[in-house]
C-alpha cells in the first residue's frame, strides 16, 4: 500500500471536514444530494494479489474496474454479479460502495455475496482490515460485507478482496414474444427448475432469457426455454447494454425509478416497465408520485429507489423504519464519529 | 465428545463486565409469569442438559433456562433481562462446536428449540419462512415435494437449527458451489435486547440502507435473537455423480484440488480426507475407500445429466493428470451416497477410535494445504497426540480432529495448545481461525492473533450499537483488549509477527 497516499487520505480525514468520497464519478447521480469536499481515491490504484486458482482478487480501491475485469478475463474468470460500469472511469471501490449488480444477479447472487475482505480507513484515520482472501471466514462480525452498498457512509475503502469465478463455457440468449403477466409466470416457474438461466429481461412484450454454463447444459435447456422464441446472437452485447444502462429504455432525462420486489409480485399497473432478475428488479421511467410508488412497493414486500434524475428533494431511498434507522445511526457513530463521510448520501 | 470437564475459569480474567453481583431472584420470579408453565427451568437437574453445546470440554450451568414458544415470549424475556441487567445466551439445538451456546453462570439461557413451525412455503417464489428452532434438514424435507431444497448442508443438519445456522453462518460440504448461510438467507426477524423487533433483508432482492442482514449473519448471538428466518430454496439438481480419487501423497492431493479449480471447474463438493481419517471411518461405514492411499478426494458434480457427464470427464482428466493412483466414478445414486457416507461419518468415527476429539476449523488458501498437512504431522510428534484430517478442501476449510483423552491429566490442555498452533499457522498462511464453526468461547484467545486492537475496537463498536450494555452472549466471539494483553497473544499477520498495538491496560 502506498504509504504516502494513505497518509494523504488520513490528513484529509483528520482535517475533520465533511468529505465526499469519489472514484471515477460514474455513479455521482446515485443516492441523495452530496456535500463535502471531494476525496478522490484514484491515486490509490493497482491489483494487489490475483491468484486464479484461489478464486480471489485483491485490488486497491482506486483501481479501474475495467483493468480489474481485463485481468480476470485473461485467465477466463469474471465477476459473476456483472457490476454496472455506467462510465469508463468506474473504480473498484466505487463498485463495492455502490453495491450494484447487473443481469447475473439472478443466478449468481449480488455483489455483497462476493466480498471476502476489505481494508478501510475509519473516521479517525485508522486503517482497519476485515475478512481476508479465503472463501470461508467467520472470525469477527462481517464488516466486509457491510461495506457493500454502504455508499461510503462508514469508511473510506482502501482495498477489497473479491471472490471470482470461471467464465461459463457456453452461453446463448433467446427472445420470446410474451406479455408481462405470462413472462412473470414463466420466469418464476423456470427458476424453480434446475435450468441454467443466468439472466432475464422483459420489455415491450418481449422476454429475453440468457442461458449459460456447461456446453451440454445450455444445449439441453434451449429447446425447453426457447420454445416459441428465436435465438439471438451468442454475444453478450444486449446484456451489457442493460447492465450499463446504455439500452434505449434508459436514454433521456426522465426520472428513473428502481423497484426491488419479490419476483412473484404481479405486474404493476404503472407505466411500461423493464423487468430484470426474474421479476425482482423493475425499472420505471417518468414522473411518479414517490409516496405512491413506495407504498405500492412496500405492499408487495419491496422498496423503491429514485435511481437517477427526478426531484432531488425526494429521498433517493425508501425510508427506514425507526429501529433500523437507529441502528444505522449507531453504526455510523462507531465508524465515523464526526460524521465526515458522505453525509446524508445513503441515510 | 464426552465427559471432559473443565470449568472455563479463564472467564474470570476477561474483564468483561461482571454480572455476579446482579440479583436474579426477582427476575426469575418474573420470567416464570411470562412463560407457559414448565417453561422456566431452574433446578440443577433440569439445567444440566444445557451446560454445554457440541463442544463439551467447556461446561457451566446458567441460573435458569427459558424455553420460548412464541416471539412475544422472546420479547418479554429479553425485556425483563434487559431491565434486570442479566446476561442472555440464545440457544438453538446446542450442536455448536465453539462453545457459542455455553451458558453464562450469572445469566439465563433462552432456548428457541420449541419454536419449530414452518410458517410458510412459497414454491413459486422459492422461499420458506420458518421459526428459528426448525432443523436444517426439516426445511429440505418439507419442500422436497416441490423439487426444491435448502442448500447449506452442515454435517449436523439432522439436528442443528436454522437459528443456530444464521448465528454461525454455517456451511456444508456443498457450499463451494451453493454458498454459505449468508448466501441462502433472504430475511431474518430479530428481537433486540431491549425487546424491539426488527427485520433485516427482504423477500425482494435487497433492502434499503446498510446490509444489516450480512452483518447479522454469523454474529453468534451477540447482536439479537432470531425469531424468524426466510430461506432461499434451490431447485434440486437432476443428477449428481461423485468421483473418488486416491493419492499416494497428501501434497499431490492438495495440488489436485488447486488444479481442479484452475481448470475452471467449480465442483458441487470437493472434500479431502487423509489416511488416518479413512482408516477411522472405513471399518465403521465401509465406504470402499482405498486404505493404502495417503489421501483421498471426493469430487462431486451436479446438474443436468449432460452437464454432469461433461464435468466428470474433465475432472477425471485433471485428477489423473495430478497423479491420482485411482479414480472411481459413482455409477449409481447408492454408490454416490456410499462415497459420501464415509466423509459424513468422520466426526462420529473419531469419537469411536478415541475417548475424545477436538475439532479445529481454520481456513487457508488452497495452495497452502500441503504446507498445513506437513506442519500438522510435525505437531503430532511435538504434542504426542494423533490428528486425523478431514477438509472442505474446495474452499480451504480444515477440520483437523485432534484425538485425546480428557481423563489423562493435562491432555486437554496439550490438545488446546496443539489446536491453537494450527490456528496460528492458519492466520500466518493468510487464512482465518474459523471458517464455519464460529469463535464462540473456544477461540476467543486466537482472535487476538488474527485481529489488531483497532479491528477489535471496531467489533466492540458494532456490538455496542446493537447491545449497549453487553448483555447478549457476553464473553464470546470478540475478546476484550484487556484479555488479549493479558493472554500475551500477539496479532499475527500473514507470514510475520507484527508487534501489536495492543494496549497493556
Ligand atoms: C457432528 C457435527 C457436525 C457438524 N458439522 C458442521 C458443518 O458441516 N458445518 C458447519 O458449519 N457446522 C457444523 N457443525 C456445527 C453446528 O452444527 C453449527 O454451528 C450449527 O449452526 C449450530 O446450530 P445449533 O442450532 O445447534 O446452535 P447452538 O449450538 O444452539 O448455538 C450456536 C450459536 O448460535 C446462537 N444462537 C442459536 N440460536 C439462535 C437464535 N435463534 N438467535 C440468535 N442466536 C442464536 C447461540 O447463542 C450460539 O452462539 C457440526 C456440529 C456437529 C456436532
Amino acid at each position: 500500500m502506498s504509504e504516502a497516499t494513505i497518509q494523504g487520505f488520513r490528513e484529509r480525514i483528520l482535517a475533520r471536514q465533511p468529505l465526499r468520497i469519489r472514484g471515477g464519478g460514474s455513479k455521482d447521480f446515485y443516492g441523495n444530494t452530496m456535500s463535502g469536499d471531494v476525496l478522490d481515491t484514484r491515486a490509490h490504484t493497482g491489483i494487489v494479489n490475483y491468484e486464479p486458482s484461489e478464486l480471489v482478487i485483491t485490488a486497491k480501491a482506486g483501481t479501474l474496474l475495467l483493468d480489474l475485469k481485463s485481468a480476470l478475463a485473461e485467465r477466463r474468470q469474471w465477476l459473476p454479479f456483472e457490476p454496472p460500469e455506467f462510465a469508463a472511469g468506474s473504480t473498484v471501490g466505487g463498485m463495492v460502495a455502490a453495491g450494484l449488480s447487473g443481469p447475473g444477479r439472478l443466478a449468481h447472487g449480488a455483489l455483497r455475496d462476493y466480498i471476502l475482505g476489505v481494508t478501510l480507513m475509519d473516521g479517525e484515520g485508522r486503517v482497519l482490515k476485515f475478512g481476508g482472501e479465503v472463501m470461508k471466514n467467520v472470525a469477527g462480525f462481517d464488516v466486509s460485507r457491510l461495506m457493500a452498498g454502504s455508499l461510503g457512509s462508514l469508511g473510506l475503502l482502501l482495498e477489497v478482496s473479491i471472490k471470482v469465478l470461471p467464465v461459463p463455457v457456453a452461453e446463448a440468449t433467446v427472445r420470446i414474444p410474451m406479455n408481462e403477466r405470462d413472462a412473470l409466470t414463466a420466469i418464476n416457474r423456470w427458476a424453480g427448475q434446475p435450468l441454467p438461466i443466468t439472466a432475464t429481461a422483459w420489455l415491450s412484450d418481449t422476454l429475453f432469457v440468457r442461458l449459460a454454463g456447461a456446453d451440454a447444459a445450455v444445449k439441453a435447456a434451449l429447446p425447453q426455454v426457447g420454445a416459441g422464441g428465436t435465438a439471438i446472437s451468442a454475444e453478450n452485447a444486449p446484456w451489457i447494454a442493460l447492465r450499463d444502462h446504455a439500452h434505449a429504455f434508459f436514454k433521456g432525462d426522465a426520472p428513473l425509478w428502481r423497484l426491488a420486489l419479490p419476483t412473484t409480485s404481479p405486474a404493476l399497473t404503472l407505466g411500461t416497465p423493464l423487468i430484470e432478475w426474474g421479476g425482482g428488479q423493475r425499472w420505471l421511467r417518468g414522473e411518479h408520485d414517490a409516496n405512491h410508488l413506495r407504498a405500492l412497493a412496500r405492499s408487495h414486500g419491496g422498496h423503491a429507489t429514485r435511481f437517477r434524475g427526478g426531484d432531488p428533494a425526494i429521498a433517493a431511498f425508501a425510508p427506514l423504519d425507526p429501529v433500523t434507522l437507529r441502528l444505522h445511526q449507531e453504526l455510523k457513530r462507531r465508524f465515523d464519529p464526526q460524521g465526515l463521510f458522505n453525509p446524508g448520501r445513503l441515510f | 465428545m464426552t465427559t471432559p470437564t473443565r470449568k472455563p475459569s479463564l472467564h474470570s480474567a476477561e474483564h468483561d463486565r461482571y454480572f455476579s453481583t446482579v440479583p436474579v431472584g426477582a427476575l426469575l420470579a418474573e420470567l416464570a409469569t411470562l412463560l407457559p408453565a414448565g417453561n422456566l427451568l431452574t433446578g440443577k437437574e433440569d439445567l444440566k442438559p444445557y451446560e454445554c453445546d457440541g463442544l463439551s470440554a467447556y461446561q457451566r450451568l446458567p441460573r435458569a433456562v427459558a424455553l420460548a414458544e412464541t416471539e412475544a415470549q422472546v420479547i418479554a424475556v429479553l425485556k425483563a433481562c434487559h431491565q434486570a441487567g442479566v446476561p442472555v445466551v440464545a440457544r438453538g439445538a446446542g450442536t455448536g462446536l465453539s462453545g457459542g451456546a455455553l451458558p453464562h453462570e450469572d445469566g439465563i439461557v433462552l432456548s428457541l428449540a420449541k419454536m419449530k413451525q414452518i410458517v410458510r412455503i412459497d414454491p413459486l417464489a422459492r422461499l420458506a419462512v420458518v421459526q428459528p428452532g426448525v432443523r436444517n434438514l426439516a426445511i429440505s424435507e418439507a419442500v422436497a415435494s416441490f423439487g426444491l431444497y435448502y442448500a447449506p448442508d452442515p454435517s449436523s443438519q439432522i439436528a442443528c437449527s436454522i437459528g443456530g445456522n444464521v448465528a454461525e453462518n454455517s456451511g456444508g460440504v456443498h457450499c463451494l458451489k451453493y454458498g454459505l448461510t449468508v448466501h441462502n438467507v433472504l430475511r431474518v426477524r430479530v428481537v433486540l435486547i431491549d425487546g424491539e423487533v426488527v427485520e433485516f433483508g427482504s423477500h425482494a432482492p435487497d433492502a434499503p440502507g446498510l446490509d444489516l442482514l450480512a452483518l447479522f449473519i454469523g454474529s453468534e448471538g451477540l447482536l439479537g435473537v432470531v425469531t424468524e428466518v426466510s430461506v432461499k430454496l434451490t431447485p434440486k439438481p437432476q443428477s449428481a455423480q461423485c468421483l473418488l480419487a486416491s493419492f499416494d501423497d497428501v501434497l499431490k492431493a492438495g495440488e489436485a484440488v488447486a488444479a481442479v479449480i484452475a481448470a475452471g471447474i467449480i465442483p458441487a463438493g470437493l472434500e479431502m480426507m487423509d489416511q488416518a481419517a479413512t482408516a477411522a471411518v472405513e471399518p465403521f461405514v465401509k465406504a470402499g475407500y482405498n486404505l493404502d492411499a495417503a489421501a483421498i478426494l471426493l469430487c462431486e458434480s451436479d446438474g443436468t445429466p449432460e452437464e454432469v457427464a461433461e464435468d466428470v470427464a474433465r475432472m477425471q482428466a485433471v485428477l489423473a493428470h495430478s497423479g491420482a493412483i485411482e479414480v472411481r466414478v459413482s455409477t449409481s445414486e447408492a454408490e454416490r451416497l456410499k462415497f459420501w457416507a464415509g466423509r459424513k461419518a468422520a466426526f462420529p468415527a473419531a469419537g469411536r477410535i478415541s475417548p475424545d476429539y477436538y475439532c479445529m476449523d481454520g481456513t487457508i488458501p488452497r495452495k497452502a494445504l500441503g504446507t498445513m498437512l506437513s506442519a500438522i504431522a510435525t505437531m503430532e510428534k511435538k504434542y504426542g497426540l494423533r490428528c486425523i484430517n478431514v477438509f472442505h478442501a474446495g474452499d480451504g476449510n480444515l477440520h483437523p480432529l485432534i484425538l485425546y483423552d480428557a481423563n489423562i491429566p493435562g491432555q486437554l490442555q496439550t490438545t488446546e495448545e496443539f489446536g491453537a498452533e494450527i490456528l496460528r499457522l492458519s492466520v500466518q498462511l493468510g487464512g482465518t481461525i474459523t471458517g464455519e464453526h464460529g469463535v464462540g468461547f473456544e477461540k476467543i484467545n486466537s482472535m487476538c492473533e488474527q485481529f489488531a486492537s483497532d479491528e477489535l475496537r471496531a467489533f466492540h463498536g458494532v456490538k455496542s450499537a446493537f447491545d449497549p450494555h453487553g448483555l447478549l452472549n457476553p464473553g464470546k466471539a470478540v475478546p476484550t483488549l484487556h484479555r488479549c494483553a493479558e493472554m500475551g497473544r500477539m496479532h499475527v499477520h500473514a507470514g510475520q509477527l507484527r508487534f501489536p498495538e495492543l494496549e497493556r491496560l
